[in-house]
């Protein structure tokens, strides 16, 4: 029996867990909730993998061995509509975590191909940014900096593709097995990961090319 | 256990309050508005750059305050990790994370600015091998 909302007043979110059933006896959280845990600490743990990115981006940031720097080569317009692209996908993936609640098939695979594509969009626009620097002799083997710069933004992009690649599968099973509920905890892990990608995007485009243009 | 009604929408990932209509509507607003506050964020950080609107110097400090305040916005309105009651285990584990991240971070920055500063000037270096 749960206390009424008036007795809840000062602890909305039940954070004393005034149950009558003690926390010792209430058993294990449900497996959707579980799974979700799981999976943030692995996303936890890839976020630590990233900061060793980042920490040897910062390091080597000076290092340009005489050549070119993160000014001279950094296109903020490109970046901006990487951000936007990235963003939009962020949002398409959400309405198909709606359309999942809602049980909805068609407006799922609608949702996560407009996630898809908006993804893939942004890949696109990174892969012609490399290009261009490789193609214009600023490749990673040119300076430390370039290296580290490659490393980082190529790291973020390799889990991109990833995240396409499971993307499609994810399309694939709701359309062939429905919203079973090992679907289900896979559709959550999923939209985790592509949200969680988006963060990391948002260190990397303010610390490596705003800040590497502003300095 | 007995399920206390959740009118607040606070729910940790995986959580599903699928049989609620409503909670389809409130879950479409949530992501609207962290889709409005990250656009906002986003385009703020960008004009910062170039616009002079914030004192030069000021301007890194700017853009690392806008950045935190945008992955607050993802964590809290995309990735719902909030502090509601199923949240506390995924909470306490971000907590960690970051604390991790920081170390990794400041640590490296600390070691090698520190070694750069008690590197040897070349021309002492060349000195010394004689």
């Amino acid at each position: 029996m749960s206390a009424t909302a008036g007795e809840r007043g000062g602890d909305p979110h039940e954070l004393g867990h005034d149950d009558t059933v003690p926390i010792s006896e209430r058993g294990p959280a449900p497996k959707r909730i579980v799974v979700a845990y799981g999976f943030w600490i692995f996303l936890l743990s890839d976020f630590i993998l990233f900061s060793g990115f980042f920490a040897a981006y910062f390091v080597l940031s000076g290092a340009t061995a005489g050549g070119p720097g993160g000014r001279d080569l950094f296109d903020l317009p490109l970046v901006a509509t990487e951000t936007i692209f990235l963003l939009l996908s962020s949002f398409a993936c959400g309405m198909a975590g709606i359309a999942t609640m809602a049980r909805n098939k068609l407006w799922f695979q609608v949702a996560m191909g407009a996630t898809g594509l908006l993804g893939a969009g942004f890949l696109a626009l990174e892969l012609s940014e490399f290009a261009q620097l490789i193609s214009a002799g600023h490749g990673p083997q040119r300076s430390a900096f370039l290296s580290a710069f490659f490393a980082l933004v190529g790291c973020h992009g390799l889990h991109v593709l990833l995240g396409l690649v499971w993307l499609t599968t994810m399309m694939a099973q709701v359309w062939a097995k429905g919203f079973r509920d090992d679907i289900l905890r896979r559709i959550t892990c999923f939209a985790l990961f592509w949200h969680a990608l988006d963060i990391i995007w948002v260190a990397l485009f303010t610390s490596v090319y705003l800040l590497g243009t502003v300095r | 256990m007995s399920e206390a009604p959740k009118d607040n929408g606070d729910l940790a990932p995986g959580e599903d309050d699928s049989a609620d209509p409503r909670a389809l509507w409130r879950g479409v607003r949530g992501y609207v508005v962290g889709l409005v506050l990250a656009g906002l964020l986003t385009i703020a950080s960008f004009s910062a750059v170039h616009s002079g609107l914030i004192y030069g110097p000021a301007i890194p400090v700017a853009l690392i305050a806008l950045a935190v305040a945008q992955m607050g916005v993802h964590l809290v309105f995309f990735l719902h990790i909030t502090t509601g009651p199923d949240d506390a285990n995924n909470m306490l584990a971000l907590a960690f994370g970051v604390l991790i991240v920081a170390l990794v971070l400041v640590g490296s920055l600390l070691i090698m600015a520190n070694l750069n500063h008690q590197m040897m000037p070349p021309d002492m270096m060349r000195q010394m091998q004689r």
